[in-house]
């Protein structure tokens, strides 16, 4: 850190680890622990905007999001995985878990921490 | 994680403070401390007008002088250190402390009993807690025993624990308190462990022999007194209305003079006309010759005579900064001053402590009754409200639990905006009883002052760290005590 000096010892800790984020954002192949690494499609909305989400099935939280707009619908790759292939009606969006993907979440035990770990399917 | 250009900054929860010359930022979810440059001072003035996007706050900065990409690695450094913040943050509550947290500390209630009757006493007083009604009045050798083997058994992983005496008057129990001292120190080196002893008393029973016996074996000792003479006997009185200063003056003398292996320390008790610190002061640290004198303003309901009012509070606090004042001279000399309410701060400030709980109290520290009762510390042995077990049958850890559960600074409302609350995490569970009926409330009536002394405190730190940074290693291992 540059501007700010640490003088105690929780101080000296966030030293290490904002040295730490510093040198994963300057490393040329970013890894999970750096800053904009992955990015939501809703969380950098375009105006006028395409709707990104899972709009196929025209049940009310699908077709709009919760404020009643096109910008936040379901995207199936991202935070709202399991909401769609366990509970979704309409099993297009993600591998069909039932016949022959069982496996195919079995290493992402937590969505938002393993989703790297999550299998690539070929039909 | 949001995209850095769509980033929309706010200032996170921090308190400024200067010192020295220098400015400095304590930084408040984390207990962290950081000098700062003129280019922080900057950003968090420019932030201080209101929200700034990333693009909008690295071209105000431009336009003061700063080149593009300067702005934008100072920009994120802020960021990252959440001293600035953005939509995604997230205020972090403190966790719990875990269930098996293991002892450090046991405060041994000796006796209940004392040949004082200081009229502020939180045991005897009008304010107690204590049911001592057809209770033992002197702890017996077997509860003592199974006092000190509770401790070495709930203190898992500690290389060292320690045993606080304590009363009603600790030493009208003395011989008890020797055979504790041998037994611990047995059971202790049989486990390979270390054990240290400390001891509060009136020093009215002091005597040669006691005074050697507690330097040889290094037990650190703290005399409750309030002053000269005209002020420590206006409460610290025996039964028949007689103050003790003549009894005990000559014997605290002997103490220190006697005792060598452990700091002497004096701990007055703060109340309505007891309140000339600087005066109290010079009494106990050079006519008498304490090492260290540490002040804390009565613990009472508000309508008691010896109560101090906000106006006296106000002459306590301006003395406290003359007192500080002196302290940070000495400092930046190199030099170690008396004042034990600047050390114990400071000790606290080096760790950058953020406290779930005010003290240790049912977590590191627990207080065992003359019956062998258990209490969150030895302000609530004997009470049968507070009662949190027995050293017969173990902790009751449901009692415990709420007991911890409502001292949570995650739980007391008015402490989520304070800027002190990593220090102070409400105050004391006693006082909070006492005041508010309720262990759990926070100690509203000090909060001021809580924070005018954290910032003076603060000050006395970002000053010694900027021109003498050696004088605060000394404290790395210090561990206040009250």
């Amino acid at each position: 850190m540059k501007h700010l000096k640490g003088l105690n010892r929780k101080a000296r800790r966030i030293d290490g680890l904002v040295t730490q984020m510093e040198a994963a954002a300057k490393a040329p192949v970013a890894d999970s622990a750096s800053d904009d690494d992955v990015v939501a499609l809703q969380q950098t909305p375009q105006r006028p905007h395409i709707p990104m989400g899972c709009a196929l099935a025209f049940s009310p939280g699908w077709e709009v999001d919760s404020a009643g707009g096109t910008a936040g619908l379901c995207q199936p790759v991202e935070r709202d995985i399991y909401d769609c292939y366990v509970t979704c009606f309409w099993p297009a969006q993600v591998p069909d878990h039932l016949n022959n993907y069982p496996d195919w979440a079995s290493k992402c035990a937590t969505a938002t921490k393993d989703w790297r770990k999550l299998d690539l399917v070929f039909p | 994680m949001t995209a850095t250009a769509t980033r929309t900054y706010n200032l996170g929860e921090f308190h400024q403070f200067e010192g020295g010359g220098r400015k400095f930022l304590y930084l408040v979810p984390a207990g962290a401390i950081f000098e700062m440059d003129t280019a922080v001072e900057t950003t968090i003035s420019l932030l201080r007008e209101g929200a700034a996007e990333h693009e909008q706050l690295t071209a105000r900065l431009a336009e003061r002088g700063f080149a593009y990409t300067d702005a934008d690695e100072l920009v994120q450094e802020l960021y990252r250190a959440r001293v600035i913040v953005a939509g995604d943050y997230i205020k972090e509550p403190l966790d719990p402390p875990p269930a098996d947290f293991p002892l450090q500390s046991l405060v041994m209630n000796l006796t209940n009993q004392c040949n004082l009757s200081c009229t502020y006493c939180y045991e005897f007083g009008e304010d107690k807690v204590a049911t001592p009604e057809g209770k033992q009045k002197f702890m017996d050798i077997d509860t003592a025993k199974a006092s000190v083997d509770f401790l070495l058994s709930s203190s898992a992983g500690r290389s060292t624990v320690h045993i606080t005496f304590f009363g009603g008057e600790t030493l009208m129990n003395f011989p008890l308190l020797k055979q504790v001292v041998t037994y611990a120190n047995e059971r202790a080196a049989e486990q390979g462990r270390g054990i240290d002893f400390s001891l509060t008393t009136n020093a009215t029973l002091l005597t040669a022999t006691i005074i050697e016996f507690l330097s040889e074996n290094r037990i650190g000792v703290t005399v409750s007194m309030d002053g000269p003479a005209d002020l420590h006997d206006k409460l610290r009185v025996f039964s028949n209305g007689k103050g003790s200063y003549d009894i005990i003056a000559p014997r605290v003398k002997a103490l220190i003079a006697g005792h060598r292996t452990r700091a002497i320390t004096a701990r007055v008790t703060l109340t309505n006309g007891v309140t000339d610190v600087m005066r109290i002061y010079k009494h106990l640290k050079h006519d008498l010759g304490f090492h260290e004198v540490g002040f804390a303003p009565v613990t009472t309901s508000p309508d008691r005579l010896y109560a101090i009012g906000e106006r006296g509070m106000d002459g306590v606090l301006d003395d406290f900064h003359k007192l500080a004042d002196e302290y940070l001279e000495y400092a930046l000399r190199g030099e170690m001053h008396g004042f034990s309410n600047v050390s114990d701060t400071i000790a606290e400030l080096i760790q950058g402590v953020n406290k779930s709980h005010p003290c240790g109290a049912a977590l590191g520290l627990l207080g065992v009754g003359p019956s062998g009762d258990i209490a969150p510390c030895h302000r609530f042995v004997d009470s049968d409200e507070h009662s949190l077990g027995n050293i017969a049958t173990g902790v009751d850890r449901e009692k415990q639990a709420d007991f911890l559960n409502r001292g949570h600074v995650n739980n007391k409302y008015d402490c989520q905006t304070c800027w002190a609350r990593p220090l102070c995490a409400g105050g004391c569970h006693h006082e909070a009883f006492v005041r508010y009926g309720d262990t759990g409330h926070a100690n509203l009536h000090y909060c001021d002052w809580i924070r005018d002394w954290t910032d003076t405190c603060l000050k006395i730190y970002g000053t010694i760290s900027a021109h003498n940074p050696e004088f605060l290693e000394q404290f790395a291992e210090r561990k206040a005590l009250n």
